[in-house]
């Protein structure tokens, strides 16, 4: 498969700041991408990059086969943007913007347009000044899917949005997924959302990618956490590979194990002899906040 | 007003660059000219025989308001006439800053929800600006007592500046509850500003005359604290009646803001257009621009209509006196007399188009620093395409307003030749461009500066208001490029100072662009 996204060792200064620090991104065309990190990771600065405007200080970057930085008039023909801090212009109203920025990049799709207006209960009257952070982000969001385009770029795109909205947000990716010639590439904070929409997803921390894969991919890194009444002392199990967190409270124990090492420990429990067992299933949620705490290399 | 303490010194930490800056670059000015004139006029008889000349010189009462007296102090008082727009210029855009701006950024929502008054934001910024004027005019008090000048006349000549420093704080603080943004406020601000000054002349010239409409000067705060006459006869009652207005516009912008909800204006929003019926960047460069294009261009052609209004009493000041046709006869005659009026009135037209060019340019700036840059450039816009649609205003606009300046001025004097004065006011436009070119520069060289585009105008404003009077060297004089611009009408139209400067303009133009295209967005 062809890469819609294919980012290399990519490297950003701001001065003395490093924002990329050799960051890796690859997406395959036809896929829905997550893109994650916590705060200041550097999601928007590759996005800007991928958009032409910023240029990177190191490492390769194509965008639809082409050059991000010089062929940006012709790539952005081919893709849309929602940017994460959406400003509308204030004496514009929101239909205006929707059609402006439609037009601007080539052409939008008028039914399709009216379609999701009804679907997202957006009022396309009211002018950019008035609207809530919410519809705002409505506006840029109907203004990036309406178009009919190769590429989707979203920076965050449900912050703001109610449950309900946010719901509908992902029926309209799902239905373009469907479709299987539309690339998506989503940054996110919302795990669920990350979890229901993307075939694969990136990490990044410090400007440097720190995980990518599938979802399943991803599950396997996880640790599955045990809680168990024993029979006798656990001798030896502490102290196997692959188990974290050891904590035994007279015939309680408490810990987390890597998947590989699930099953040595499980023949551990059973040769003491297990009365209860609790075990919980790796957690999306867990990965990220250990990838996003993870000490520096 | 609890919080107004805090706030207070919130904003001197915020302002404590500008503030200082004006606060005493505009109280020193003053003292500068007395040396000045000490030195062009030495003697009594010469100081009187200038002031015969200047106070019924029409373009001169236009600039700095009207002369009573010859002695230095009263002079030096008269000749800093334009002072007061500076000072009500600088209290304006202070108080918006720390009010409506602050309210359109959220600023005042963080703060709103601290521990702190309603009015306690209106009340910090209008105090501060209040005692910024006061500070001035302690300073510029000071520094003329350091010249040696009359006590009495000193104070009163302080009291001016600090007046009018105050009375447009108060127009200020109104303003800013009217619309929802600051860039409105301040605008509307300007246009308040500017009908004061426009009143003033109106009242000034006609007391030249006949004197029918000399009542204009009294509905004007300009026209008030200039008629305290510093040095001549000390007059204090206008003092009390700026400080009533300043009074009943802090208690008018009080009223208003509670009248109003958080974050509005007084003025409800209405329902637009469900779809556009535009859709290329030159639309879009329009819907931007058209705003200031029109605003501009209604206040030039009144600019026009005054200046050539004017023009007339000129002429009929040098048929009707008959001890001053003798000057007129050495100054060149009647025509030359009228002709330099119009070259005069033509560069001060030139300077103010240059500050709407500037303006216009900086438009670049907002769009990029509110991410609208960032949602246009990344559709199938080139920056060359956005950046080039907005420049064809700000090239084209400054065009536009001074044809309305000169067709305004040449309709309110018709027994001047139409043609020569048009060409007087368009041929400051290569001098605005190049003005326009360095904020294109600084926005594509020095993006986070971009501000710094104000300093060239400033500085050919400095040059204008000191430059003759202080006598300085040539060179200095040399580098605003309204000093190469030919003197029209009356003056040699040579056409090669005209071509250079566009070319410089063009030359910075292209540099400034070649800069954006390499640079990041949002810089
Ligand atoms: N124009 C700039 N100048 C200087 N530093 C910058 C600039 N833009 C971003 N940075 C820095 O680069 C780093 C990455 O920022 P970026 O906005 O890409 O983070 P992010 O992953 O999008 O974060 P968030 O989840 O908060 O949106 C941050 O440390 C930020 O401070
Ligand atoms: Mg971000």
């Amino acid at each position: 498969m062809t890469e819609a996204i294919d980012a290399t060792g990519l490297v950003k200064r701001f001065g003395q700041v490093t924002a990329l620090d050799g960051l890796d991104l690859h997406v395959a065309t036809g896929e829905v991408h997550g893109f994650l990190g916590p705060n200041g990771a550097g999601k928007t600065t590759t996005i800007r990059i991928l958009l032409g405007l910023m240029r990177h200080n190191g490492g390769s970057v194509s965008l639809l086969g082409g050059n991000p930085w010089t062929e940006a008039t012709a790539l952005h023909r081919r893709l849309a943007y929602v940017p994460g801090d959406v400003t509308l212009w204030p004496t514009l109203t929101g239909g205006e913007v929707i059609d402006l920025l439609g037009r601007l990049r080539g052409g939008l799709d008028a039914k399709r347009k009216a379609d999701l207006l009804e679907r997202f209960q957006l009022d396309p009257r009211k002018k950019g000044r008035t609207y809530s952070k919410g519809n705002r982000q409505k506006v840029a969001l109907i203004a990036a899917l309406s178009s009919d385009v190769e590429l989707l770029i979203l920076d965050e795109p449900t912050s703001g949005l109610d449950p309900l909205m946010e719901e509908v947000f992902r029926e309209v990716i799902l239905e373009e997924k469907r479709r299987g010639d539309r690339t998506v590439l989503l940054s996110s904070h919302i795990l669920a959302e990350v979890e229901a929409l993307c075939d694969r997803l990136t990490i990044i921390r410090d400007g440097r990618t720190v995980e990518t894969g599938t979802l399943t991919d991803l599950r396997h890194l996880t640790r599955t956490s045990i809680q168990a009444e024993l029979a006798g002392p656990p001798d030896g199990l502490a102290t196997l590979t692959g188990v974290h967190d050891f904590q035994l409270d007279h015939d309680r124990v408490r810990f987390d194990v890597d998947t590989e090492a699930l099953e040595p420990a499980l023949q551990k429990l059973v040769q003491v002899g297990v009365r209860s067992l609790v075990s919980q299933p790796p957690s999306l949620e867990e990965l990220f906040l250990r990838q996003y705490q993870k000490a520096d290399r | 007003m609890t919080g107004t303490g805090k706030l207070v010194r919130l904003i001197l930490r915020r302002d404590r660059i500008v503030l200082p800056l004006w606060v005493v670059l505009l109280g020193l000015i003053p003292a500068g000219y007395v040396a000045s004139f000490e030195g062009l006029f030495p003697t009594e008889a010469e100081r009187v025989n200038y002031a015969q000349v200047s106070a019924s010189n029409a373009g001169f009462v236009t600039l700095y308001g009207p002369l009573h007296g010859s002695s230095l102090g009263e002079l030096v008082a008269w000749r800093a006439g334009f002072l007061p727009v500076l000072v009500a210029l600088c209290a304006l855009l202070t108080v918006i800053r720390h009010t409506r701006a602050d309210e359109e950024a959220g600023r005042t929502e963080l703060i709103g929800a601290a521990a702190v008054s309603r009015h306690a934001q209106l009340a910090a910024a209008l105090i501060t600006t209040c005692v910024a004027g006061v500070l001035l005019g302690a300073v510029l008090t000071a520094a003329m007592l350091g010249q040696g000048m009359p006590a009495m006349g000193s104070v009163a000549f302080g009291a001016e500046m600090a007046l009018t420093g105050c009375a447009f704080a108060g127009v200020g603080a109104i303003t800013a509850q009217l619309t929802s943004s600051a860039r409105s406020a301040r605008s509307i601000a300007v246009v308040a500003l500017g009908v004061a000054f426009v009143l003033r002349v109106g009242g000034d010239v006609s007391a030249l005359g006949n004197g029918s409409l000399s009542w204009l000067s009294w509905v004007s705060p300009l026209g008030w604290v200039q008629h305290l006459f510093p040095y001549g006869v000390n007059d204090w009652w206008p003092a009390v009646l700026t400080i009533l207005f300043t009074i009943a516009a802090a208690g008018t912008a009080a009223v208003l803001l509670t009248r109003r909800d958080f974050g509005a204006g007084l003025l409800p929003a209405r329902l637009g257009p469900a779809s556009a019926s535009f859709g290329s960047p030159f639309a879009l460069a329009w819907h931007l621009h058209r705003g200031l294009l029109l605003g501009w261009t209604a206040g030039f052609a009144l600019l026009g209509l005054i200046f050539g209004g004017v023009g007339g009493s000129v002429l009929d000041i040098a048929s009707d006196n008959e001890g001053l046709s003798d000057i007129f006869a050495r100054l060149g005659g009647s025509t030359a007399l009228v002709d330099s009026y119009f070259a005069g009135t033509a560069g001060i037209v030139g300077l103010i188009a240059a500050c709407y060019a500037v303006q216009a340019t900086l438009r670049l700036r907002d769009e990029e620093q509110t991410g609208h840059a960032e949602a246009v450039l990344s559709t199938a816009v080139s920056r060359y395409t956005w950046a080039g649609t907005n420049l064809f205003f700000v090239l084209l606009g400054p065009a536009v307003v001074l044809t309305a300046e000169g067709l305004a001025t040449g309709l309110a004097y018709p027994q001047g030749d139409l043609g020569a004065i048009l060409a007087g006011t368009l041929v400051q436009l290569p001098a605005v461009w190049v003005l326009a070119a360095l904020a294109v520069l600084a926005f594509g060289l020095i993006p986070r500066l971009s501000a710094v585009a104000w300093a060239p105008p400033a500085l050919c404003l400095l040059i204008l208001l000191v430059g003759q009077t202080l006598q300085l060297d040539q060179w200095f004089l040399d580098i605003s490029p309204f000093t190469h611009v030919p003197h029209l009408p009356g003056g040699d139209a040579t056409a090669t100072p005209l071509i250079a400067l566009t070319l410089l303009a063009a030359l910075l133009t292209a540099t400034g662009m070649a800069g954006l295209r390499r640079r990041n967005i949002p810089a």
